[in-house]
Order: structure tokens, then sequence, then C-alpha cells
């Protein structure tokens, strides 16, 4: 790669946090696996203390910098800490990555209140607070002050809906907004910080997994391997996304080869939304 | 149209709708009574909404209140069940409370976005939940229906200082979707779709004029309110009974085939 491709696309010099990247199948630790082969000093946050710190462990086994934190994205107090925590051990906070997340199955007229609200609490009360925290801390004058990136993990079901995941999708399409909202407050305020959505379509990970398994108890498919089939003929690339296609896309956003854009949706599914 | 034919539209119908009290909710409510439903106007506003009512009666239509917090799921299960005893069905539910919220992302007090959301995301959930409860085959009304939510331009982009309210209404949207789907493979005959006003005159957009020049962003209300209007090629806001035009279409036989979507009002604000 020649000087000025390095100098754009890497993170060499920045600090990123990734939430929710304790499973090592998952979309996070895929995301801070690829900002970490690209330069940055990652923090690897999460509630799976055991999980992250292997994670943060295979990543450093493997030549790049990363560091287990205990985050749990539904306190705006610790997130105070986490983001203090990481100016002071790492040097600087240039780019977060909003992805924790959790699974919510049912159908609506089933749903029990309760567990709608457990979804909201992490999938979009989480991501307000990571992002106005980023914000906050970046943004000049704020404890690590230097602009920077923000990426927040959407899914397809920002743009389109799904059956049998209301709660899931419903946080999603409110993340899309509330990113592009934070985006155009700080270009306005001048504040150097780009926010944008992460919009991918279905990937292999542990929750998706689940997520059938889940599907398949409450008798909504007959097997595993008939939702999986729907989600595969879904994309019509054929398959079913991996957790690096995403990790790498959130490389790009997270580079100063992205530095025009903000606000968006990059959509990494594979043309699930195409059609 | 003639008023006969607007009369007949929605005859024998019934339909429950939230945050009747003013605003966009209260044109809702008359229109679609003048439209031949019959409607349970709800609100936490009891005396706003029982003078909706009033008037309604005035003009020959029929309307009744219930008092009805969309945040409190017991409350959702009485007026659904009120709403059913009293005009001897159910076919409609137009989820339209909502609160509204201007800061910015920094200064979002965390108590006052769960407030919010409570309100805008929870209250649009339940509604929901209960209406298809009570519409789909075998519930206590149990002949399908229409479920109108009402989002926002606001959950299609972005705005300045508005992003509990946006978050919001992006949830609206999606979840719409989702909600349409459940119902339509299920085959339960129940419409879901999402209404989208641009900014609307009523009592909310006098509120937002002065929080922006309170937050500065505007020196005077006047000058707030020039730089909205100019924000809709159209050249004006719009009125709620535009907003409540467009719900009588959706909860109307007409849009039989419409589900899962988006219907925009804005004055092209979302064309640009």
């Amino acid at each position: 790669m020649n000087e000025l491709l390095q100098r754009e696309f890497g993170l060499v010099g920045k600090v990123a946090m990734v939430t929710g990247a304790a499973r090592h199948d998952g979309i996070g630790a895929a995301c801070a696996q690829a900002l970490a082969h690209a330069g940055a000093k990652v923090v690897i946050t999460d509630v799976m203390d055991e999980q992250g710190q292997q994670v943060a462990d295979s990543i450093s086994a493997a030549g790049g910098s990363a560091v287990y934190r205990h985050l749990d994205v539904r306190s705006e107090a610790a997130w105070r800490r986490a983001i203090a925590d990481c100016v002071h051990e790492q040097g600087g906070f240039d780019v977060l990555v909003n992805n924790a997340g959790t699974t919510g199955n049912g159908l609506i007229e089933d749903l029990p209140l309760a567990e709608w609200k457990r979804v909201r609490s992490i999938n979009l009360d989480g991501v307000f607070l990571g992002t106005k925290q980023g914000i906050v801390a970046m943004r000049p004058g704020g404890i690590a002050g230097k602009g920077g990136s923000i990426i927040n993990m959407g899914s397809v079901t920002s743009l389109v809906g799904v059956a049998n995941s209301s709660s899931y999708v419903g946080c999603k399409g409110g993340v899309r907004l509330l990113t592009k909202c934070a985006a155009i407050e700080c270009g306005r305020l001048e504040y150097n910080i780009r926010v944008n959505t992460m919009v991918p379509g279905f990937i292999e990970t542990g929750l998706l997994k689940d997520g059938c398994q889940n599907m398949v108890d409450q008798g909504l498919v007959q097997s595993v391997e008939e939702i999986r089939q729907v989600f595969r003929s879904g994309h019509p690339i054929g398959r079913i996304g991996r957790p690096m296609e995403v990790g790498l896309a959130a490389c790009f956003l997270a580079s100063d080869a992205s530095s025009f854009i903000t606000g968006a949706d990059l959509v990494v599914d594979g043309g699930y939304t195409a059609q | 149209m003639s008023p006969r034919d607007c009369q007949e539209r929605l005859a024998g119908k019934v339909g429950l709708i939230s945050g009747g009290a003013r605003g966009i909710g209260a044109a809702i409510a008359e229109v679609l009574a003048a439209s031949g439903a019959a409607v349970m106007v709800t609100d936490v506003l009891e005396d706003l909404g029982k003078a909706v009512v009033e008037r309604i009666r005035e003009s020959g239509g029929r309307a009744q209140f219930h008092s009805l917090d969309v945040t409190d799921e017991a409350q959702w299960t009485t007026a659904v069940s009120q709403t059913i005893d009293t005009f001897g069905g159910l076919d409609f539910v137009v989820n339209n409370a909502g609160v509204e919220l201007i800061d910015l992302v920094v200064d979002t007090d965390f108590e006052k976005w769960c407030r919010l959301q409570d309100v805008n995301s929870d209250g649009v959930f339940l509604g929901t939940k209960h209406a298809i409860r009570a519409m789909k085959p075998g519930g206590a009304a149990g002949k399908g229906g229409a479920i109108v939510n009402l989002s926002s331009v606001g959950g299609l982009v972005g705005s300045f200082a508005t992003s509990a309210y946006s978050s919001s209404k992006g949830l609206v949207r999606t979840f719409t979707k989702s909600a349409a789907i459940e119902c339509g493979n299920l085959r339960y005959g129940i419409r879901v779709n999402s209404v989208h006003p641009g900014m609307i005159r009523t009592p909310m957009i006098e509120e937002f004029f002065n929080r922006f020049v309170e937050m500065g962003l505007f020196a005077t209300t006047q000058e707030a309110e020039q730089a909205t209007v100019t924000a809709h090629p159209v050249g004006y806001v719009g009125e709620p009974e535009d907003v409540a035009y467009a719900v009588a279409y959706l909860v109307s036989n007409e849009s039989r085939f419409m589900t899962g979507a988006e219907l925009v009002l804005d004055g092209g604000y979302t064309a640009q």
C-alpha cells in the first residue's frame, strides 16, 4: 500500500473503544480486531469480563494493542468512568464503536413490556449514552478533545422490518435517526466528530445463532437450517455475512479516509435492502 | 368528495385515538368522527379531551373520552375493552400520543430521554400490541383492522437538537414495518402504517419556537418560524387536518393494499 493510502486508511496513533466486544464470534470482536490490525489502540468493553479479556488477549497475541474494561452501556456514570480511564491509560479517545446490543424475539402481541424495555435499555438507550458521552469527551475542550469518529451499530432493520424481532428492529430504527441528529449537531457545532450508522445484513455470529435457536424453541420455524436458509436467500449475494466484513467497514468509518462521511448509513448487507 | 361521501367513508367503524385531546390527535378524532367512525378519544388531558368529544357530538358524531396514559399497559387493556364495550367493536387504533424534547445530544438529560422514549416508543409498542390482540381473529373485536402510528419527518431525517424525539420516531418507523409483516404473515387482516408529518401548526409548534429562541438558535420566534416555513418547499407549515385526512385514508378500506408503508405529509421537506 502506498504511503497516502496507509495514512488515510490506517489508524496508527488513534485510540478506539468498542462496546459489546466480548464474544469472540461477534461483530464487536471483529471490529476490535480490524481496528487493532489497522494500528489503533483498542479498548474492548463488555459485561462478560472473562470472554472480553480473552478477545483482548488474542488481539495482543497477534501483535495488536488491546485491553479489556468492564462497561455496562446502560449506566451513564459507567460510561464517564470508562472514557476517562481510556483517555488516561491509552492517551486519547478518537473512535467509538457503539456495538453492544441484544436480540429481542417474539411476536408483538406476546411481547411483555419488561422485555421490550430490556432490549431498549441496551440497544437504544445504551447507544444514546455512548454517543452523548463520546461527543462530550471528543469535542473541543473535552477530556480527549481532538474530534473523532463515532460508529453506531444499526442493522438492515434500521431500514426495513422483520417479523418476531420488533423490539430489536424498533431500536435499530431509532439508532439510525439518533445518529443522523448527532451528526448534524457535531457538524454544525464544528466539533470535528463524524457519526455514522453501520448497517450490516445478517452476520454469522453467536447472537445470530442464539436468535435462530430461539425461533426454533418458540416454534416459529422447524429447524435452525430452515431459518438460516431464509436468511441466506434474503441476501442476493447468497450467503450470510462474515463479522470481519463489518469490522473492515468499521475501519473505514474510523479512518480519515471517510472524512466527508457523516450521518450516513453504511450498508454492508450483501444486497439485502437493494431488493 | 361530497360531505355525504365523507360521512359514509368510515361508517360502522370504531376506533381509538391516543393523545386525542389537542393538536393533531384532536383533528384526527374530529375528522374520523365526521367520516362516520365512532371514536374513543383518549389522553391524559381530561378536560381538553372531553371538550373534543363535546365538539364531535355537537356536530352529530359519535365519541367518548377515556383517560389513558399510554405508558401504562393495564390502562391500555382497560381502554381497549372499554372501546369495544361502548361502541361494539374495534376497527382501528391511532397511536398519536407523543411528547417533545429540544436539546443537543450532549445536553440531553438521561431521565428526560427515558421519559420521552416511555411515551413515544413504549407507548406505540403497547398500543400496537393491544390493538393486534383485540383485532386479530379470535380477539375481543376479532375483525381485523388498521393501526396507524404517528411518526414524523424526524423518523426519516435528522435535525438539530431533536435527537430524543427523532430517535423515537425512527423507532416507530421500523417497528411499524415489523408489525405489518407479522400481521401480514399471520393473515390477521390488520394493516399497520406510519405517518410522517412535517411541521404542523399545533400548540407544540409554539413550544418549539420558544425553545429554539431559548437555546440561542434564533433571535426571535418569528425568525424560528420563518426558517421552519422555508424548510418546507411549499412555503407553509401543515395544519392538523392535513394529517387527519391521511389517517382517514389509512383506516379506511380504500387503503386495503397498504401496509408497512410510510405516508409522508411534509410539504416537500424530505424531498430536498
